[in-house]
């Protein structure tokens, strides 16, 4: 079932939440809502779920008008940051809930519900834990019961909100791959909100990066990634290195580089993986540095540069062989090439 | 090596504790201020009320008057304590649970009771359905009588023990949130599906928490209703009035005989509570 959003602003007193916000969710897509805490994403997947009223504007299912609809009739799912496991209920209880508070004529029978739930159970790898209480379980198991309640019911929509923000990084890793999977194989219009780039960049068929009560950009993760429309989305998407533009050539990668001319108020932005290092001056525009730290584990060696020139710091991510090739220490000159440069509209601020 | 961390371990014990003398003397001083000022007088109240044996004490007991008190008590209690179980539970779900104008203020009005002097709530209910009160002309035209009756002392007790439900359960629910509850309303359940299925079973415990303290209060009363009762003997003598009124007659033995019933119901509710506390914490 796909969701139309539109127009949908929300106030909290005299705090802005939502501002005019207008998004479509094609049917079967897992959609990701990021952005900073306070960026409205929660509010957005609550007025959706019908836990909060918007203030103007309407939310459609499949063309259907929603917004007056109470949230018991919305059939949605959700789930909760903190699970919201009903505590005196064992697994099986929690899961079967949905189904067990139905009107009579629409209940299914006990043996029905069984089968369900043990369905379910089998899905989230715990079937043999249907008997414990949520106080027995692990942050990850107790997360995919939330999510086995919320599929009970065979939602037409799944809204989770930070599902895995709880959670330890491993487990974390585990579990959004998890859900991914389980998407591929029930295609439940899925929205789900987190503040982890990697999270959103990884899960999600689309990715709707939020800002300040506004949506920034909404595209598949290559398209948010590799063609950010805001120094925002670009910022907030990844590391990044600002070089201050000096009037010279059209070309922008070379004018922003180049040590001569006038400040134009124009910024340049690099990803750190887009430094270039090397130990002798290449082209005109290369920028003489000093290294000052080096972070050498991980995939990603991470080098920070002083330019020496302004005193500004460069960061530099090398790939794990050019990092050994070049041999970098500590208080060593080199010269840094920034390649990729994108440029915004001057008067955008961060 | 075992020396070495059993010498570690004494020496990190030693430093988190006060010296020997210290502790022995504040737990003494501890225990001294309670054998004093609370098993004392508890065993004065048996001691007094067994003096002249087991046949008296017995016949103080089972004297009309002594039954009509005990019956009036246990009517009293029966009346305040469910009423106010309702009251309690509706004023802390409506204030934990919802959003609405208005909630500070009534906050506010469930403290009053506490924050009141019982013989002053007494006052207030004579001042509003006694004979000179503002009420008290229609309701003798209409042959109501409140004051001097046992419904004024049922109402005074559910004036006086009103928060003791509300104020147990309201920090409990608070702490819960509202998450259980929008979860179970996401999933379909309806107000009352919520309530019974969601809501109660995780307070269920602080509920009956407040019903033994408030239990207690209502049967253990005496200045507001001491105002309202008038003291008729066998019509409207609780059980705390009706100790006061055979000790003013001297008679000791009877009176310390009736009071140590009202003892009993405070060592059983500290049972009560007790137990209650240990099932909580698991």
């Amino acid at each position: 079932m796909g969701i139309q959003i539109q127009n949908i602003s929300k106030k909290f007193g005299t705090y802005t939440a939502l501002d005019q916000i207008d998004l479509t969710v094609p049917s079967g897509e897992l959609v990701a809502l990021l952005g900073p805490s306070g960026s409205g994403k929660t509010t957005l997947l609550r007025i959706i779920a019908g836990l909060e009223t918007p203030d103007t504007g309407s939310i459609h299912f499949n063309g259907e008008v929603a917004t007056q609809r109470h949230v018991r009739d919305r059939r949605v799912g959700f789930v909760f940051q903190h699970y919201a496991l009903f505590q005196h209920m064992t697994v099986f209880d929690n899961i079967a809930f949905g189904m067990t508070v139905k009107p009579k004529a629409e209940r299914p029978d006990k043996k029905h519900i069984r089968k369900r739930v043990n369905e379910l159970l089998l899905l989230i790898q715990l079937d043999n834990m249907a008997d414990r209480f949520p106080s027995q379980l692990s942050g990850g198991q107790r997360q995919r019961v939330a999510l086995a309640r919320a599929l009970a019911t065979e939602p037409k929509v799944l809204l989770l909100d930070e599902p895995f923000g709880a959670l330890d990084a491993k487990v974390r890793l585990e579990l959004r791959r998890w859900l991914r999977k389980l998407h591929d194989e029930i295609h439940v219009t899925s929205v789900f909100v987190t503040h982890d780039q990697e999270e959103a960049l990884e899960v999600a068929d689309r990715v709707v990066v939020m800002n300040q009560a506004k949506i920034e950009q909404i595209g598949t993760p290559e398209e948010v990634y590799d063609h950010p429309a805001t120094p925002f989305v670009f910022n907030f998407l990844g590391h990044v290195n600002l070089f201050h533009c000096r009037e010279s050539d059209d070309d922008q990668a070379v004018a922003i580089a180049c040590l001569n001319g006038i400040d134009t108020g124009t910024v340049g932005y690099v990803r750190p993986s887009d430094i270039c290092i090397r130990r002798n001056a290449e082209a005109a525009d290369d920028i003489a540095a000093e290294v000052i730290f080096i972070q050498g584990a991980g995939a990603l060696p991470h080098i920070e540069l002083r330019r020496l020139d302004n005193g500004e710091t460069v960061h530099a991510e090398l790939p794990r062989d050019q990092y050994r090739q070049l041999g970098l220490k500590t208080g060593e000159q080199v010269f840094v090439h920034p390649t990729n440069v994108r440029v915004f509209a001057p008067n955008y601020q961060i | 090596m075992t020396t070495k961390t059993a010498t570690l371990s004494s020496t990190s014990h030693q430093a988190l504790t006060e010296p020997k003398a210290v502790r022995w003397l504040l737990t003494g001083l501890a225990l001294a201020f309670l054998v004093l000022f609370l098993v004392v007088p508890l065993a004065a109240v048996f001691v007094q009320a067994l003096e002249k044996g087991l046949d008296a004490y017995w016949a103080a007991i089972i004297e009309p008057d002594a039954l009509a008190a005990i019956r009036l008590t246990l009517i009293v209690a029966g009346i305040s304590v469910p009423l106010n179980l309702v009251f309690g539970i509706s004023a802390a779900w409506a204030i934990t649970k919802f959003k609405f104008r208005g909630k500070a203020f009534l906050i506010t009005l469930i403290d009053l009771p506490f924050s009141v002097s019982p013989v002053i709530s007494g006052l207030i209910y004579v001042l509003l359905f006694g004979l000179q009160g503002w009420l008290g002309p229609w309701l003798s035209a209409h042959d109501i009588r409140l004051i001097f009756a046992v419904p004024g002392i049922v109402l005074v007790t559910i004036f006086v023990t009103f928060p003791f439900v509300a104020r147990q359960l309201i920090p409990l629910m608070q702490a819960q949130g509202v998450e259980e509850e929008e979860a179970a309303m996401v999933l379909g359940a309806s107000g009352w599906q919520i309530f019974f299925r969601v809501t109660m079973p995780n307070v269920i415990w602080g509920v009956l928490y407040g019903v033994i303290l408030c239990n207690a209060r209502a049967m253990g009363e005496f200045g507001a209703v001491s105002v309202v009762s008038g003291h008729i003997r066998g019509l409207t003598n609780t059980l705390p009035l009706h100790v006061e009124i055979l000790y003013n007659e001297y008679n000791f033995v009877a009176a310390f005989a009736v009071a140590t019933l009202l003892a009993l119901l405070a060592i059983l509710t500290l049972v009560a509570k007790a137990l209650l506390e240990k099932k909580v914490r698991h």
